[in-house]
């Protein structure tokens, strides 16, 4: 039989704020346990949570790059389950009316686009963590994390294999960096991604049962953990079993799913509508100020340098999927005198090589924008050729010196002087007679031997188009 | 000193008739002397005599205000920087607060004198004191009988004259039914008046702190302190407060009293009924006018008011599970243990049924039979009053159904302890202002008359309530061998 898979995934997306959703407590990464836990984040008896205006805002531009409805009147809602990192016994989140609703995002799998839906997003708050090593069988509890802003996103059950899922999330990812919501850094747990997934014969319209595998922390894993599950359930019905709505843990070690609780075990969350905090009432004018300053979206940035920069589907895709590296390139061009293409090729290809192998990241770069600019304008006026211009991004890499600079110290400029370049092509014809004999019966390879020599003999810096002229006509004679 | 007024008392610091230690001294003497009435949990003496240097200081300095110096105390529902906040439970017994409660933190401002904390049923989940894991607390009337609750500890207190004032807090009747039981003045605001930061949560929806005083003029100074908005109570409503003292004296000519027929109906215990009588008598002499309304979904307050409530409490209290403060259970063998064995003897019986009841109404399957319903109702009750408070200005009616019962009459009978909140428990419901007045004895017990007014009109309740004290005395009887 042939089958066909669902999955829709849920992503918890850190958002962004400098302080936590319901306290004044900081956010950051990676301080000692419980020092970034104030009164409210530990569930005192008495305290009382206050949002945090920043976290809505975040919520409402991801609503609207998503083309979502923004829900007017939006409702905070008490999750009760108890667990020790959560320290009041309920988790602050959104049900019955969540912040963002129906949207979309459209994904690239193979060269086909394909539309998917987005569910809701909903704002809510983090647990502590549990840290169960190095306490001697006790368990540590580290509320660091209690109250860091979330945005859930949920969404529909529109992706048919583990590779649209995974070009899903890395959209997701892509754009909730873009948005400057998120800093997307998985290690760390900002960007995290349940999947619910199920298969049905091909052609069946209604949905299989579903499992829903938990915490899958990388691309790599999703795409796995999700396979992994599709075999499992195709192999359990074709065995003659059948799959139990659950929820599973996806082991990347051991790459298996194995079964956390069945959906009887689940726990009865008792949602209600959190009587510590008023409805979010979010009206037109607020809307329009975060319209205002919204940034453009990959999807029209990428428009954009194909038709301003002439840029083809590759480059404009590379420098538009970060908003640190769009931003480079055209700092970059607006500040040398160079091609859009020229630019582009430079910054995919010897500023991004060199970037991966030392590990770093566009903003991390040695090379600002204003010294690759420099050395952009030197090989657009013809100062050096190409292959000078590696040399030049050498040292630009390693020093702090401009490229003029370096051009002008190593003396690489460019001989672009006719008489010059002549006086050492008619030496190189006298001394390789023999070749210019080759030449004239018509090996026309052996054109090649004299570009390399007088550009041997000139270190490289002889204007490659003007050598090219210059021996055509001397060797025809 | 003890039987003087908040405003008296203020002139004889400034007029150094007394100091505020000399003052602060007779009140914890007193606390010591009538220690059986169990009306404090804890006794802040040092502090206490802290405070009041500190406020002499300040009142010679001519900085004082109008608390400054003059000896009170909190309900021990309140968190108190460094001092135990029990909350009348075994569960916080050991429970130091790390920061103060922003009502708290205003009389601190205010350089009033805090005495000490005081006793209330447990979690606020009772109408008679007798809930609290330190005990009960008695009526100085009476001391066979309860002074109401769960702000009973207050009400015993401010009766007998061991506070000068104190906190309150009321959910379902808690301020007004102890003021009614223990012929004190107590005010609860309009929901959102008084921060409910630091005030451990009982029905978060419902729960208001406010004045527990031996009159309408006293319980004016105090709220002045207490209200106004805090940005750290999402809840609180950012208005500008009034000046609470300044319309005390206004006629009450062409005032408009509702009296709805169901508060009067022959459920009401007819010496109740004649009490009441007498006192609107008062009001009718004072120019205001008698209205017979009609709020036909009163009746369904009490069964709405114990679906919200519980469910609200469920939540709350959640977070007392042993793992971070408060009691923890002796060897746990598992995180389930902990859990269950934490919270098993952490818990009194009330505050485990009121638990179980709103667990059980949020659970999948009951929660639009039980919350879902109770909120329509909740609705419908709200906009009962704010029909009736198109027509009339205030309402009136009985605080309680009798006056104090016996300690250990109801303790054993959950729906009878229920039913003495059936008058206070819709004003809750409805977010509305209202407060209890003393209104004349039966059988030497206190009996409360309720003014219920419309949202934010806390100024004209105390004016409506200070200008029957004008021309009447219930309020300054003292209990025999209080005086």
């Amino acid at each position: 039989m042939e089958w066909e898979t669902v999955i829709g995934l849920e992503i918890h997306t850190q958002l962004a704020t400098q302080s936590k959703i319901f306290s004044g407590a900081s956010t950051a990464y990676g301080a000692e346990p419980n020092t970034q836990s104030c009164a409210v984040d530990l569930g005192l008896p008495g305290v009382l949570p206050v949002l945090n205006e920043e976290a809505v805002r975040m919520a409402v531009i991801f609503g609207m790059a998503i083309e979502a409805h923004i829900a007017p009147y939006s409702v905070f809602a008490r999750k009760n389950y108890f667990y020790p990192d959560l320290p009041k016994g309920y988790q602050i989140s959104q049900m019955d009316h969540p912040i963002v609703g129906q949207g979309h995002l459209d994904i690239e799998v193979e060269g086909v686009t394909k539309r998917i839906g987005i569910t809701r997003a909903h704002l809510e708050e983090d647990a502590g963590k549990s840290l169960h090593e190095s306490f001697h069988g006790l368990t540590g509890i580290d509320l660091n994390r209690a109250g860091t802003p979330l945005l859930e996103i949920v969404s529909e059950p529109d992706m048919r294999s583990a590779k649209e899922a995974v070009a899903y999330m890395r959209k997701l990812h892509e754009l909730v960096r873009y948005l400057g919501i998120c800093d997307g850094n998985m290690q760390e747990g900002s960007f995290r991604c349940d999947a619910n997934v199920s298969v049905r014969p091909k052609g069946q319209q209604a949905f299989g049962t579903r499992a829903e595998i938990k915490n899958i922390n990388s691309f790599k894993f999703v795409e796995k953990a999700i396979n992994h599950e599709i075999e499992r359930q195709i192999e359990l019905i074709e065995n003659g079993g059948k799959v139990v709505q659950e929820t599973r843990l996806y082991d990347s070690v051991k790459d298996e799913t194995r079964s956390m609780r069945s959906k009887e075990e689940a726990n009865d969350y008792r949602y209600f509508p959190d009587p510590d905090l008023l409805p979010v009432l979010i009206d037109k004018a607020f809307k329009a100020q975060i319209k205002a300053h919204l940034p453009e979206l990959p999807q029209a940035k990428k428009l954009r340098f194909k038709t301003d920069y002439l840029l083809d589907e590759e480059s404009a895709t590379i420098l538009t999927t970060s908003r640190p590296l769009a931003d480079y390139f055209e700092a970059t061009l607006k500040a040398s005198k160079s091609e859009p293409k020229l630019c582009a090729n430079w910054i995919t290809g010897d500023l991004s090589a060199a970037l991966n192998k030392a590990g770093f990241e566009i903003t991390d770069s040695p090379i600002s924008y204003e010294r690759l600019a420099g050395l952009l304008t030197r090989i657009s006026d013809n100062t050096i050729s190409g292959k000078i211009a590696k040399q030049v991004f050498e040292i630009l890499w390693q020093s702090t010196a401009t490229a003029d600079e370096i051009i002008a110290e190593k003396g690489l400029k460019q001989i672009t002087d006719t008489g010059a370049i002549e006086i050492i092509i008619d030496k190189i014809i006298a001394d390789n007679q023999d070749q210019v004999e080759q030449y004239r019966s018509g090996k026309d390879k052996v054109f090649a031997f004299f570009v390399g020599q007088v550009m041997k003999e000139m270190k490289g810096k002889a204007n490659p188009a003007e050598v090219n002229k210059l021996l055509k006509t001397k060797l025809q004679g | 000193m003890h039987t003087k007024s908040l405003t008296e008392l203020a002139q004889g610091l400034r007029s150094g008739e007394f100091s505020s230690v000399e003052l602060t001294q007779h009140f914890l003497k007193r606390i010591k002397q009538y220690h059986d009435l169990n009306t404090y949990i804890t006794v802040t003496e040092e502090i206490a005599l802290q405070n009041a240097i500190a406020a002499d200081a300040r009142l010679a300095s001519g900085q004082g205000a109008a608390l400054t110096g003059i000896p009170m105390a909190q309900k021990d529902i309140f968190c108190t920087l460094d001092i135990k906040t029990s909350c009348g439970s075994k569960m916080l017994d050991n429970f130091i607060a790390p920061y103060n409660a922003t009502v708290v933190e205003k009389f601190n401002q205010a350089g009033a004198v805090l005495l000490g904390k005081l006793n209330m049923d447990e979690f606020a989940m009772g109408s008679s004191n007798e809930t609290s894991y330190y005990g009960a607390v008695k009526n100085p009337w009476n001391i066979n009988t309860v002074p109401g609750g769960s702000s009973g500890g207050s009400g015993a207190a401010v009766a007998s004259r061991l506070a000068s004032c104190a906190t309150g807090t009321d959910t379902g009747g808690s301020i007004r039914q102890p003021a009614a039981h223990c012929g004190i003045t107590g005010l609860k605001p309009t929901y959102g008046r008084v921060s409910r930061y630091g005030m451990i949560a009982y029905a978060s929806s419902l729960d208001q702190g406010g004045p527990m005083a031996r009159s309408a003029e006293d319980a004016a100074i105090l709220l002045q302190t207490m209200a106004g908005f805090d940005p750290k109570d999402s809840t609180s409503v950012d208005l500008s407060v009034p000046n609470y003292s300044a319309g005390l004296n206004n006629s009450l000519a062409g005032l408009k009293i509702g009296l709805p027929k169901e508060f009067f109906s022959n459920d009401l215990n007819s010496d109740m009924a004649a009490k009441l009588e007498t006192a609107i008598n008062e009001y009718r002499k004072l120019g205001a006018e008698i209205i017979e309304i009609s709020m036909p979904n009163l009746r369904l307050a009490i069964p709405a008011y114990y679906v919200i409530a519980p469910a609200e409490c469920s939540a709350n209290l959640s977070r007392f599970d042993g793992v971070r403060f408060g009691y923890r259970c002796k060897n746990p063998v598992d995180l389930t243990d902990l859990y269950t064995r934490s919270r098993g003897e952490g818990f009194g019986k009330e505050v485990k049924r009121r638990i179980l009841m709103g667990t059980y109404a949020l659970s999948t399957g009951y929660y639009d039979a039980y919350y879902v319903k109770a909120q329509k109702i909740r609705r419908l009750i709200s906009d009962d009053f704010k029909n009736a408070l198109t027509e009339v200005d205030v309402i009136m009616g009985p605080v309680t159904p009798t006056p104090a019962f016996g300690i250990g009459e109801k303790i054993a009978d959950p729906i009878e302890m229920y039913l003495s909140d059936i008058y206070t428990i819709a004003i809750n419901l409805a977010g509305l202002p209202a407060l209890s007045i003393p209104a004349g004895f039966i059988n030497d017990l206190p009996v409360g008359l309720q003014i219920i007014g419309n949202y934010f009109t806390e100024d004209r309740l105390l004016n409506i309530a200070h200008q029957y004290q004008q021309v009447t005395d219930w309020h300054q009887h003292t209990p025999k061998g209080f005086e």
